[in-house]
Protein backbone atom coordinates (compact mmCIF):
# COMPACT_ATOMS: atom_id res chain seq x y z
CA UNK A 1 0.00 0.00 0.00
CA UNK A 2 1.54 3.26 -0.81
CA UNK A 3 2.63 5.82 2.13
CA UNK A 4 0.08 7.98 0.61
CA UNK A 5 -2.44 6.31 2.09
CA UNK A 6 -0.97 5.64 5.59
CA UNK A 7 -1.73 9.49 5.86
CA UNK A 8 -4.57 10.97 7.76
CA UNK A 9 -6.41 13.35 6.13
CA UNK A 10 -4.95 16.36 8.05
CA UNK A 11 -1.60 14.83 7.17
CA UNK A 12 -2.25 14.45 3.43
CA UNK A 13 -3.88 18.15 3.41
CA UNK A 14 -0.04 19.35 4.74
CA UNK A 15 1.28 17.41 1.81
CA UNK A 16 -1.07 18.52 -0.90
CA UNK A 17 -0.70 22.10 0.25
CA UNK A 18 3.48 21.77 0.19
CA UNK A 19 2.92 20.02 -2.96
CA UNK A 20 4.89 17.14 -2.11
CA UNK A 21 1.82 15.15 -2.99
CA UNK A 22 -0.15 16.17 -5.76
CA UNK A 23 -4.33 15.94 -5.49
CA UNK A 24 -3.36 13.35 -8.68
CA UNK A 25 -1.02 11.41 -6.88
CA UNK A 26 -4.16 11.21 -3.77
CA UNK A 27 -6.40 10.09 -6.26
CA UNK A 28 -4.50 7.64 -8.20
CA UNK A 29 -3.29 5.94 -4.71
CA UNK A 30 -7.13 5.92 -3.75
CA UNK A 31 -7.94 4.38 -7.41
CA UNK A 32 -5.28 1.93 -6.96
CA UNK A 33 -6.20 0.67 -3.58
CA UNK A 34 -10.23 0.14 -4.44
CA UNK A 35 -8.75 -1.66 -7.42
CA UNK A 36 -6.90 -4.08 -5.12
CA UNK A 37 -9.31 -4.19 -2.00
CA UNK A 38 -12.99 -4.01 -3.26
CA UNK A 39 -13.18 -7.37 -5.32
CA UNK A 40 -13.31 -8.42 -1.45
CA UNK A 41 -15.14 -5.76 0.69
CA UNK A 42 -17.07 -4.44 -2.03
CA UNK A 43 -17.56 -0.87 -0.39
CA UNK A 44 -18.76 0.97 -2.78
CA UNK A 45 -21.65 0.95 -5.78
CA UNK A 46 -19.90 3.75 -8.05
CA UNK A 47 -16.83 4.78 -8.63
CA UNK A 48 -16.08 7.57 -9.94
CA UNK A 49 -12.11 7.08 -10.82
CA UNK A 50 -12.14 8.99 -14.75
CA UNK A 51 -13.69 11.89 -13.51
CA UNK A 52 -12.10 12.10 -10.24
CA UNK A 53 -8.75 11.89 -12.04
CA UNK A 54 -9.79 14.77 -14.65
CA UNK A 55 -10.76 16.93 -11.53
CA UNK A 56 -7.54 16.26 -9.51
CA UNK A 57 -5.24 17.26 -13.02
CA UNK A 58 -7.02 20.63 -13.39
CA UNK A 59 -6.62 20.90 -9.85
CA UNK A 60 -2.95 20.47 -10.02
CA UNK A 61 -2.07 22.74 -13.03
CA UNK A 62 -3.56 25.78 -11.11
CA UNK A 63 -2.00 24.89 -7.87
CA UNK A 64 -3.04 24.20 -4.26
CA UNK A 65 -5.41 26.83 -2.97
CA UNK A 66 -4.63 27.78 0.86
CA UNK A 67 -8.34 29.13 1.22
CA UNK A 68 -9.98 25.45 0.37
CA UNK A 69 -9.49 23.34 3.60
CA UNK A 70 -10.75 20.14 1.67
CA UNK A 71 -8.16 20.80 -1.67
CA UNK A 72 -7.55 17.28 -3.23
CA UNK A 73 -8.89 15.25 -0.84
CA UNK A 74 -10.04 12.44 -2.45
CA UNK A 75 -13.90 11.69 -0.27
CA UNK A 76 -16.61 8.86 -0.61
CA UNK A 77 -20.69 9.90 0.32
CA UNK A 78 -22.82 7.28 0.97
CA UNK A 79 -25.45 6.64 -1.25
CA UNK A 80 -28.04 8.42 0.13
CA UNK A 81 -27.05 11.85 -0.28
CA UNK A 82 -27.33 13.30 -3.91
CA UNK A 83 -24.44 13.85 -6.10
CA UNK A 84 -25.08 15.88 -9.12
CA UNK A 85 -25.26 13.44 -12.29
CA UNK A 86 -23.85 10.36 -10.64
CA UNK A 87 -26.04 7.74 -9.65
CA UNK A 88 -27.66 7.88 -6.44
CA UNK A 89 -29.61 4.59 -5.55
CA UNK A 90 -29.87 4.71 -1.69
CA UNK A 91 -28.91 0.48 -2.75
CA UNK A 92 -32.79 0.51 -3.65
CA UNK A 93 -33.77 -1.03 -6.79
CA UNK A 94 -36.49 1.51 -6.76
CA UNK A 95 -33.63 4.28 -7.59
CA UNK A 96 -31.86 1.88 -9.60
CA UNK A 97 -31.04 4.23 -12.63
CA UNK A 98 -31.96 7.77 -10.43
CA UNK A 99 -29.35 10.41 -11.52
CA UNK A 100 -29.66 13.51 -9.26
CA UNK A 101 -29.26 16.78 -11.14
CA UNK A 102 -28.38 18.61 -8.41
CA UNK A 103 -25.75 18.29 -5.22
CA UNK A 104 -27.11 17.87 -1.63
CA UNK A 105 -26.02 20.94 0.50
CA UNK A 106 -23.26 18.99 2.81
CA UNK A 107 -21.80 17.96 -0.56
CA UNK A 108 -21.63 21.07 -2.61
CA UNK A 109 -20.16 22.53 0.52
CA UNK A 110 -17.50 19.51 0.72
CA UNK A 111 -17.03 20.80 -3.13
CA UNK A 112 -16.56 24.39 -2.68
CA UNK A 113 -13.96 23.26 0.18
CA UNK A 114 -12.21 21.88 -2.54
CA UNK A 115 -12.54 18.05 -1.81
CA UNK A 116 -12.84 15.46 -5.02
CA UNK A 117 -15.92 12.72 -4.96
CA UNK A 118 -13.98 8.68 -5.70
CA UNK A 119 -17.43 7.05 -5.34
CA UNK A 120 -20.56 6.30 -3.53
CA UNK A 121 -20.80 4.07 -0.98
CA UNK A 122 -23.16 0.79 -0.18
CA UNK A 123 -25.58 0.96 2.80
CA UNK A 124 -28.44 -0.93 3.76
CA UNK A 125 -31.21 0.15 1.75
CA UNK A 126 -32.90 3.48 2.47
CA UNK A 127 -30.56 3.06 5.17
CA UNK A 128 -32.88 1.06 7.26
CA UNK A 129 -30.64 -1.42 8.72
CA UNK A 130 -27.86 -2.43 10.99
CA UNK A 131 -25.40 -4.97 8.64
CA UNK A 132 -25.42 -3.16 5.28
CA UNK A 133 -26.84 -6.34 4.46
CA UNK A 134 -30.28 -4.99 2.96
CA UNK A 135 -28.59 -3.55 0.55
CA UNK A 136 -30.47 -4.47 -3.28
CA UNK A 137 -26.88 -4.65 -4.57
CA UNK A 138 -24.56 -5.99 -2.48
CA UNK A 139 -23.15 -6.91 0.64
CA UNK A 140 -20.15 -5.43 1.85
CA UNK A 141 -17.91 -7.32 4.01
CA UNK A 142 -15.73 -6.22 6.94
CA UNK A 143 -12.21 -5.33 6.15
CA UNK A 144 -10.96 -6.55 9.66
CA UNK A 145 -12.42 -9.98 8.92
CA UNK A 146 -14.23 -10.86 5.43
CA UNK A 147 -17.12 -12.66 7.00
CA UNK A 148 -17.98 -10.47 9.60
CA UNK A 149 -21.03 -7.61 8.54
CA UNK A 150 -19.38 -3.45 8.45
CA UNK A 151 -22.03 -2.31 10.74
CA UNK A 152 -24.77 -0.53 9.41
CA UNK A 153 -26.21 1.08 8.12
CA UNK A 154 -23.48 3.42 6.85
CA UNK A 155 -21.54 0.46 6.04
CA UNK A 156 -20.07 1.17 2.65
CA UNK A 157 -18.41 4.46 4.16
CA UNK A 158 -17.08 2.79 7.24
CA UNK A 159 -15.62 -0.48 5.26
CA UNK A 160 -14.14 2.19 2.68
CA UNK A 161 -12.29 4.02 4.98
CA UNK A 162 -11.26 1.09 7.06
CA UNK A 163 -9.92 -0.13 3.59
CA UNK A 164 -7.78 3.02 3.12
CA UNK A 165 -9.30 3.35 0.39
CA UNK A 166 -10.32 7.63 1.04
CA UNK A 167 -9.30 9.63 3.63
CA UNK A 168 -13.23 10.38 5.11
CA UNK A 169 -16.18 9.33 3.68
CA UNK A 170 -20.37 10.54 4.81
CA UNK A 171 -22.84 8.75 6.47
CA UNK A 172 -26.12 9.21 7.58
CA UNK A 173 -27.18 8.88 11.36
CA UNK A 174 -30.58 8.18 12.10
CA UNK A 175 -30.22 5.62 15.19
CA UNK A 176 -26.97 5.12 15.06
CA UNK A 177 -25.74 4.52 11.25
CA UNK A 178 -22.56 6.27 11.32
CA UNK A 179 -21.67 5.11 14.99
CA UNK A 180 -22.15 1.39 14.38
CA UNK A 181 -20.04 1.21 11.00
CA UNK A 182 -17.26 3.38 12.75
CA UNK A 183 -17.12 1.13 15.91
CA UNK A 184 -17.77 -2.28 13.35
CA UNK A 185 -14.59 -0.79 11.31
CA UNK A 186 -11.79 0.66 13.70
CA UNK A 187 -12.81 4.23 12.55
CA UNK A 188 -13.84 7.51 14.01
CA UNK A 189 -18.03 8.59 13.26
CA UNK A 190 -19.55 11.57 14.47
CA UNK A 191 -23.44 12.03 14.20
CA UNK A 192 -23.78 16.33 14.72
CA UNK A 193 -26.20 17.96 17.01
CA UNK A 194 -29.52 17.19 14.95
CA UNK A 195 -29.31 21.05 13.02
CA UNK A 196 -25.72 21.21 12.54
CA UNK A 197 -25.53 19.88 8.82
CA UNK A 198 -27.99 20.49 6.32
CA UNK A 199 -30.72 17.72 5.44
CA UNK A 200 -31.31 19.19 1.75
CA UNK A 201 -30.44 16.49 -1.06
CA UNK A 202 -30.86 13.81 1.61
CA UNK A 203 -32.80 11.26 0.83
CA UNK A 204 -34.99 11.13 4.11
CA UNK A 205 -36.08 8.53 6.27
CA UNK A 206 -36.86 9.65 9.17
CA UNK A 207 -37.01 12.94 8.99
CA UNK A 208 -36.60 14.28 13.12
CA UNK A 209 -33.51 11.86 13.43
CA UNK A 210 -31.43 11.90 10.40
CA UNK A 211 -28.22 13.77 10.33
CA UNK A 212 -25.52 13.48 7.98
CA UNK A 213 -21.93 13.56 9.50
CA UNK A 214 -18.33 12.17 8.29
CA UNK A 215 -16.55 8.49 8.88
CA UNK A 216 -12.96 9.25 9.11
CA UNK A 217 -9.30 8.13 10.73
CA UNK A 218 -9.13 10.17 13.29
CA UNK A 219 -11.26 12.83 15.69
CA UNK A 220 -8.94 15.38 13.81
CA UNK A 221 -9.72 14.09 10.37
CA UNK A 222 -13.42 14.23 11.04
CA UNK A 223 -13.23 17.65 12.45
CA UNK A 224 -12.21 19.08 9.75
CA UNK A 225 -14.84 17.57 7.54
CA UNK A 226 -17.46 18.59 10.09
CA UNK A 227 -16.27 22.07 9.77
CA UNK A 228 -16.87 22.33 6.06
CA UNK A 229 -20.25 20.93 6.07
CA UNK A 230 -21.63 22.86 8.86
CA UNK A 231 -23.85 25.99 9.20
CA UNK A 232 -27.68 27.12 8.08
CA UNK A 233 -28.57 26.25 4.78
CA UNK A 234 -31.94 28.58 3.71
CA UNK A 235 -33.00 25.29 1.69
CA UNK A 236 -33.22 23.15 5.02
CA UNK A 237 -35.41 25.02 7.87
CA UNK A 238 -34.51 22.55 10.55
CA UNK A 239 -30.79 23.62 9.92
CA UNK A 240 -29.88 25.56 12.51
CA UNK A 241 -29.38 29.40 12.31
CA UNK A 242 -26.01 29.57 14.65
CA UNK A 243 -22.57 30.11 14.49
CA UNK A 244 -20.10 26.96 13.54
CA UNK A 245 -17.36 27.10 16.21
CA UNK A 246 -13.74 26.07 15.12
CA UNK A 247 -13.84 22.44 15.82
CA UNK A 248 -10.32 21.91 14.01
CA UNK A 249 -8.91 24.23 16.65
CA UNK A 250 -10.93 22.67 19.28
CA UNK A 251 -10.13 19.42 18.86
CA UNK A 252 -6.24 19.94 17.99
CA UNK A 253 -5.33 21.93 20.87
CA UNK A 254 -6.60 19.47 23.37
CA UNK A 255 -3.66 17.28 24.68
CA UNK A 256 -5.31 16.22 27.70
CA UNK A 257 -8.51 15.99 29.74
CA UNK A 258 -8.07 17.78 32.78
CA UNK A 259 -10.98 18.85 34.79
CA UNK A 260 -13.31 16.76 32.45
CA UNK A 261 -16.29 15.20 33.66
CA UNK A 262 -16.73 12.08 32.01
CA UNK A 263 -20.47 10.33 32.56
CA UNK A 264 -20.18 6.53 32.81
CA UNK A 265 -24.54 5.93 32.92
CA UNK A 266 -24.96 2.76 34.22
CA UNK A 267 -27.55 1.47 31.74
CA UNK A 268 -25.06 1.20 29.09
CA UNK A 269 -22.33 -0.45 31.35
CA UNK A 270 -24.11 -3.65 32.90
CA UNK A 271 -24.95 -6.87 31.77
CA UNK A 272 -25.15 -8.01 28.24
CA UNK A 273 -21.53 -6.57 27.28
CA UNK A 274 -19.26 -8.84 26.17
CA UNK A 275 -16.31 -9.59 28.15
CA UNK A 276 -14.00 -8.01 25.29
CA UNK A 277 -15.66 -5.19 24.25
CA UNK A 278 -15.57 -4.07 28.69
CA UNK A 279 -11.99 -4.64 28.64
CA UNK A 280 -11.70 -2.28 25.78
CA UNK A 281 -13.93 0.38 27.40
CA UNK A 282 -12.66 0.25 31.06
CA UNK A 283 -9.14 0.47 29.30
CA UNK A 284 -10.34 3.46 27.52
CA UNK A 285 -11.85 4.84 30.66
CA UNK A 286 -8.36 4.55 32.75
CA UNK A 287 -6.54 6.14 30.12
CA UNK A 288 -8.98 8.88 29.90
CA UNK A 289 -8.29 9.64 34.34
CA UNK A 290 -4.88 9.09 33.81
CA UNK A 291 -5.23 12.32 31.23
CA UNK A 292 -6.66 13.92 34.18
CA UNK A 293 -10.70 13.34 33.34
CA UNK A 294 -13.15 12.68 35.88
CA UNK A 295 -15.21 10.13 36.04
CA UNK A 296 -18.73 10.41 37.51
CA UNK A 297 -21.59 7.76 37.42
CA UNK A 298 -25.05 8.71 35.67
CA UNK A 299 -28.22 7.16 34.89
CA UNK A 300 -30.37 7.39 31.76
CA UNK A 301 -33.36 5.38 33.42
CA UNK A 302 -35.63 5.05 30.08
CA UNK A 303 -32.92 3.91 27.84
CA UNK A 304 -34.86 0.44 28.73
CA UNK A 305 -37.51 2.37 26.34
CA UNK A 306 -35.28 3.65 23.78
CA UNK A 307 -35.59 0.62 21.00
CA UNK A 308 -39.11 0.95 21.27
CA UNK A 309 -39.60 4.76 21.14
CA UNK A 310 -36.98 4.73 18.52
CA UNK A 311 -38.84 2.11 16.15
CA UNK A 312 -41.86 2.99 16.38
CA UNK A 313 -40.75 6.91 15.41
CA UNK A 314 -38.58 6.04 12.94
CA UNK A 315 -40.75 3.82 11.35
CA UNK A 316 -43.64 6.29 11.15
CA UNK A 317 -41.82 8.83 9.77
CA UNK A 318 -40.24 6.34 7.23
CA UNK A 319 -43.70 5.23 6.10
CA UNK A 320 -44.44 8.54 5.45
CA UNK A 321 -41.23 9.78 3.83
CA UNK A 322 -41.40 6.66 1.17
CA UNK A 323 -44.58 7.52 -0.10
CA UNK A 324 -42.98 9.94 -2.40
CA UNK A 325 -42.03 7.03 -4.15
CA UNK A 326 -44.54 6.66 -7.08
CA UNK A 327 -43.04 5.63 -10.03
CA UNK A 328 -44.40 9.07 -11.42
CA UNK A 329 -41.72 11.73 -11.46
CA UNK A 330 -38.20 9.97 -10.51
CA UNK A 331 -37.49 6.42 -9.72
CA UNK A 332 -38.97 2.61 -11.08
CA UNK A 333 -42.14 2.23 -13.01
CA UNK A 334 -43.29 -1.28 -13.29
CA UNK A 335 -43.70 -1.34 -17.02
CA UNK A 336 -47.17 -3.43 -16.84
CA UNK A 337 -49.13 -1.09 -14.87
CA UNK A 338 -52.52 -0.39 -16.54
CA UNK A 339 -53.97 2.50 -14.12
CA UNK A 340 -52.48 4.81 -11.86
CA UNK A 341 -52.93 2.36 -8.48
CA UNK A 342 -51.39 -0.35 -10.29
CA UNK A 343 -48.63 1.59 -11.18
CA UNK A 344 -48.20 3.14 -7.62
CA UNK A 345 -48.39 -0.43 -5.66
CA UNK A 346 -46.35 -2.69 -8.79
CA UNK A 347 -43.67 -0.02 -8.96
CA UNK A 348 -43.70 -0.05 -4.93
CA UNK A 349 -44.05 -4.16 -4.29
CA UNK A 350 -41.62 -4.68 -6.98
CA UNK A 351 -39.02 -1.50 -6.21
CA UNK A 352 -38.46 -1.77 -2.35
CA UNK A 353 -36.98 -4.44 -0.56
CA UNK A 354 -38.33 -6.37 1.88
CA UNK A 355 -37.26 -4.76 5.25
CA UNK A 356 -38.30 -1.46 3.48
CA UNK A 357 -41.98 -2.86 2.88
CA UNK A 358 -42.46 -4.27 6.63
CA UNK A 359 -41.22 -0.87 7.89
CA UNK A 360 -43.93 0.86 6.00
CA UNK A 361 -46.05 -1.40 6.69
CA UNK A 362 -45.48 -0.86 10.57
CA UNK A 363 -45.15 3.08 10.37
CA UNK A 364 -48.63 3.08 8.35
CA UNK A 365 -50.22 0.48 11.20
CA UNK A 366 -48.97 2.58 13.78
CA UNK A 367 -50.06 6.05 12.58
CA UNK A 368 -53.16 4.60 10.96
CA UNK A 369 -56.59 5.88 13.42
CA UNK A 370 -56.98 4.09 16.29
CA UNK A 371 -53.53 3.40 17.16
CA UNK A 372 -52.13 6.27 16.66
CA UNK A 373 -51.57 7.76 20.47
CA UNK A 374 -51.14 4.44 21.73
CA UNK A 375 -47.89 3.80 19.45
CA UNK A 376 -46.74 7.26 17.97
CA UNK A 377 -48.15 9.97 20.60
CA UNK A 378 -46.82 7.63 23.52
CA UNK A 379 -43.75 7.39 21.66
CA UNK A 380 -43.34 10.76 21.27
CA UNK A 381 -43.84 11.04 25.18
CA UNK A 382 -41.58 8.80 26.16
CA UNK A 383 -39.22 10.46 23.60
CA UNK A 384 -39.27 14.11 25.63
CA UNK A 385 -38.31 11.60 28.95
CA UNK A 386 -35.39 9.68 27.33
CA UNK A 387 -34.29 13.60 25.60
CA UNK A 388 -34.45 14.88 29.47
CA UNK A 389 -32.69 11.76 31.00
CA UNK A 390 -29.55 13.25 28.91
CA UNK A 391 -30.26 16.75 30.04
CA UNK A 392 -30.29 15.81 33.43
CA UNK A 393 -27.10 13.69 33.15
CA UNK A 394 -25.70 16.77 31.54
CA UNK A 395 -26.02 18.68 34.81
CA UNK A 396 -22.88 16.38 37.06
CA UNK A 397 -20.77 15.56 33.76
CA UNK A 398 -19.69 17.55 30.24
CA UNK A 399 -19.29 14.42 28.24
CA UNK A 400 -21.16 11.09 28.27
CA UNK A 401 -19.16 7.75 27.45
CA UNK A 402 -20.32 4.30 26.69
CA UNK A 403 -19.43 1.48 24.46
CA UNK A 404 -20.85 2.07 20.90
CA UNK A 405 -22.39 -1.69 20.60
CA UNK A 406 -22.58 -4.53 23.34
CA UNK A 407 -20.12 -6.63 20.61
CA UNK A 408 -17.92 -6.60 18.17
CA UNK A 409 -19.44 -6.92 14.17
CA UNK A 410 -20.92 -10.21 13.99
CA UNK A 411 -21.10 -12.69 11.38
CA UNK A 412 -22.56 -11.59 7.66
CA UNK A 413 -26.10 -13.83 7.76
CA UNK A 414 -26.17 -14.11 11.61
CA UNK A 415 -29.17 -11.59 12.28
CA UNK A 416 -30.20 -11.39 9.06
CA UNK A 417 -33.32 -13.52 9.07
CA UNK A 418 -34.70 -11.28 12.06
CA UNK A 419 -35.24 -8.17 12.14
CA UNK A 420 -36.24 -7.89 15.80
CA UNK A 421 -32.84 -9.26 16.85
CA UNK A 422 -31.14 -6.98 14.39
CA UNK A 423 -32.75 -3.91 15.95
CA UNK A 424 -31.39 -4.70 19.05
CA UNK A 425 -28.17 -4.06 17.77
CA UNK A 426 -28.68 -0.49 18.05
CA UNK A 427 -29.41 -0.36 21.69
CA UNK A 428 -26.64 2.67 22.16
CA UNK A 429 -27.21 4.49 19.81
CA UNK A 430 -30.28 4.94 18.62
CA UNK A 431 -31.58 7.50 22.64
CA UNK A 432 -28.72 9.80 20.89
CA UNK A 433 -30.89 10.09 17.79
CA UNK A 434 -34.26 10.89 19.26
CA UNK A 435 -32.77 13.32 21.72
CA UNK A 436 -30.65 15.07 18.93
CA UNK A 437 -27.35 15.80 20.62
CA UNK A 438 -24.02 15.17 19.06
CA UNK A 439 -22.03 11.85 19.69
CA UNK A 440 -19.26 9.97 18.21
CA UNK A 441 -17.69 6.56 18.00
CA UNK A 442 -13.88 5.76 18.21
CA UNK A 443 -11.82 2.85 18.31
CA UNK A 444 -10.33 1.80 21.28
CA UNK A 445 -8.43 -1.45 20.88
CA UNK A 446 -9.02 -4.72 19.16
CA UNK A 447 -11.14 -7.49 20.75
CA UNK A 448 -9.67 -9.94 22.59
CA UNK A 449 -11.49 -12.82 21.34
CA UNK A 450 -12.59 -11.85 17.99
CA UNK A 451 -9.48 -9.70 17.11
CA UNK A 452 -12.08 -7.23 15.69
CA UNK A 453 -12.48 -3.34 16.54
CA UNK A 454 -13.96 -1.97 19.50
CA UNK A 455 -15.65 1.25 19.63
CA UNK A 456 -16.35 3.86 22.57
CA UNK A 457 -19.25 6.68 22.52
CA UNK A 458 -18.67 10.34 23.41
CA UNK A 459 -21.91 12.14 24.08
CA UNK A 460 -21.74 15.83 24.08
CA UNK A 461 -24.39 18.43 24.84
CA UNK A 462 -26.51 20.30 21.98
CA UNK A 463 -23.92 22.00 19.74
CA UNK A 464 -21.00 20.83 21.86
CA UNK A 465 -18.87 18.69 18.83
CA UNK A 466 -16.13 19.94 19.58
CA UNK A 467 -15.72 18.90 23.31
CA UNK A 468 -16.21 15.23 22.27
CA UNK A 469 -13.61 15.54 19.43
CA UNK A 470 -11.35 17.28 21.69
CA UNK A 471 -11.45 14.28 23.99
CA UNK A 472 -12.09 11.90 21.27
CA UNK A 473 -8.34 13.22 19.72
CA UNK A 474 -6.39 13.64 23.19
CA UNK A 475 -8.00 9.87 24.33
CA UNK A 476 -7.05 8.49 21.16
CA UNK A 477 -3.47 9.74 21.57
CA UNK A 478 -3.26 7.54 25.07
CA UNK A 479 -4.42 4.39 23.34
CA UNK A 480 -2.46 1.91 21.68
CA UNK A 481 -3.14 2.09 17.66
CA UNK A 482 -5.21 -0.97 16.10
CA UNK A 483 -3.72 0.25 12.62
CA UNK A 484 -5.15 -0.87 9.20
CA UNK A 485 -6.93 -4.23 8.81
CA UNK A 486 -4.49 -6.54 6.51
CA UNK A 487 -6.93 -7.41 3.57
CA UNK B 1 -50.37 -9.41 20.32
CA UNK B 2 -51.73 -11.16 16.91
CA UNK B 3 -51.48 -9.17 13.77
CA UNK B 4 -52.64 -11.44 10.74
CA UNK B 5 -51.74 -11.87 7.50
CA UNK B 6 -55.47 -9.91 6.68
CA UNK B 7 -54.47 -6.91 8.53
CA UNK B 8 -50.65 -6.66 6.77
CA UNK B 9 -52.63 -6.78 3.83
CA UNK B 10 -55.21 -3.93 4.81
CA UNK B 11 -52.34 -1.66 6.35
CA UNK B 12 -49.87 -2.57 2.99
CA UNK B 13 -53.01 -1.55 0.50
CA UNK B 14 -53.10 1.88 2.59
CA UNK B 15 -49.61 2.54 2.02
CA UNK B 16 -50.00 1.31 -1.86
CA UNK B 17 -48.01 -2.14 -1.81
CA UNK B 18 -49.62 -5.19 -2.95
CA UNK B 19 -47.75 -7.92 -1.51
CA UNK B 20 -47.65 -12.04 -2.15
CA UNK B 21 -50.18 -13.89 -0.13
CA UNK B 22 -46.46 -15.60 1.31
CA UNK B 23 -44.57 -12.60 1.61
CA UNK B 24 -47.65 -10.96 4.53
CA UNK B 25 -47.43 -14.12 6.38
CA UNK B 26 -43.78 -13.66 6.76
CA UNK B 27 -44.28 -10.25 7.40
CA UNK B 28 -46.85 -10.17 10.03
CA UNK B 29 -45.67 -12.34 12.01
CA UNK B 30 -42.68 -10.64 12.41
CA UNK B 31 -44.82 -7.25 13.13
CA UNK B 32 -46.93 -9.13 16.11
CA UNK B 33 -43.27 -10.01 17.31
CA UNK B 34 -42.28 -5.81 17.40
CA UNK B 35 -45.75 -4.80 18.15
CA UNK B 36 -45.46 -6.81 21.10
CA UNK B 37 -41.88 -5.55 22.38
CA UNK B 38 -43.32 -2.11 21.55
CA UNK B 39 -46.02 -2.69 24.15
CA UNK B 40 -43.08 -2.04 26.91
CA UNK B 41 -43.64 1.85 26.62
CA UNK B 42 -47.13 0.61 27.97
CA UNK B 43 -45.27 0.22 31.27
CA UNK B 44 -43.45 3.97 31.12
CA UNK B 45 -45.86 6.50 33.20
CA UNK B 46 -46.22 9.56 30.61
CA UNK B 47 -49.04 11.40 32.56
CA UNK B 48 -48.91 15.31 31.42
CA UNK B 49 -45.30 14.54 29.21
CA UNK B 50 -45.84 17.32 25.83
CA UNK B 51 -45.09 14.65 23.27
CA UNK B 52 -41.73 15.51 21.55
CA UNK B 53 -41.81 15.05 17.94
CA UNK B 54 -38.70 16.97 16.69
CA UNK B 55 -35.51 18.03 18.45
CA UNK B 56 -35.07 21.29 16.86
CA UNK B 57 -35.42 24.26 19.18
CA UNK B 58 -35.07 27.52 17.27
CA UNK B 59 -37.84 29.33 15.10
CA UNK B 60 -38.29 28.17 11.30
CA UNK B 61 -39.59 31.40 9.49
CA UNK B 62 -41.96 31.43 7.21
CA UNK B 63 -40.55 32.93 4.10
CA UNK B 64 -42.43 35.48 1.50
CA UNK B 65 -44.78 33.28 -0.64
CA UNK B 66 -43.25 34.25 -3.94
CA UNK B 67 -42.47 31.66 -6.71
CA UNK B 68 -38.80 31.52 -7.71
CA UNK B 69 -37.41 29.25 -10.33
CA UNK B 70 -34.93 26.92 -8.82
CA UNK B 71 -34.47 24.58 -11.48
CA UNK B 72 -35.29 23.92 -15.26
CA UNK B 73 -38.40 22.41 -16.19
CA UNK B 74 -35.98 19.86 -17.94
CA UNK B 75 -34.19 19.04 -14.98
CA UNK B 76 -36.97 17.87 -13.12
CA UNK B 77 -38.08 16.02 -15.77
CA UNK B 78 -34.81 13.97 -16.49
CA UNK B 79 -35.62 11.46 -13.78
CA UNK B 80 -39.06 10.89 -14.87
CA UNK B 81 -39.93 7.12 -16.38
CA UNK B 82 -42.55 9.02 -19.13
CA UNK B 83 -42.94 12.66 -19.83
CA UNK B 84 -44.04 14.51 -23.10
CA UNK B 85 -41.45 17.13 -22.17
CA UNK B 86 -43.52 19.36 -20.30
CA UNK B 87 -45.16 16.98 -18.32
CA UNK B 88 -45.47 13.46 -16.34
CA UNK B 89 -47.10 11.33 -17.95
CA UNK B 90 -49.39 8.69 -16.02
CA UNK B 91 -51.66 5.61 -17.12
CA UNK B 92 -55.00 7.53 -18.00
CA UNK B 93 -56.96 8.20 -14.53
CA UNK B 94 -60.90 8.77 -15.77
CA UNK B 95 -62.52 6.55 -18.35
CA UNK B 96 -63.88 7.73 -21.93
Amino acid sequence: MSDILSLSLAGLRARLADRSVSATDAVSSCLERIADTEPAIEALLTVTGEAALTQAQAMDAAGPDASKPLWGVPVVVKDAICTKGVATTCASRILENFVPFYDATCVARLKEAGAILLGKANMDEFAMGSSTENSAFQKTRNPWNLDKVPGGSSGGSGATVAAGQCFAALGTDTGGSIRLPASFCGVTGIKPTYGRISRYGVVAYGSSLDQVGPLARTAEDCAVMLQVMSGHDAKDSTSAPREVPDFAAQTATRKDLKGLRLGLPEEYWGEGLTAEVRACCDQAVDAAKGLGAVVVPVKLPHTKYAIATYYIVAMAEASSNLARFDGVRYGFRHPDAKDLRDLYEMSRSEGFGEEVQRRIVLGTYVLSAGYYDAYYRKAAQVRRLIRQDFLDAFQACDVIVGPTSPFTAFGLGEKADDPLQMYLADIFTISLNLSGLPGLSMPVGLGQESGLPVGLQMFGKAWDEGTILGAANALSGALPQIGMPKI
Amino acid sequence: MKFTPQQAAKVAALARLRLPEEKLERIASQIGDILNYMEALEACDTAGVEPLYSPVEHPTPLRADVAEKTFQRSDILSGAPETDGTYFIVPKIVAG
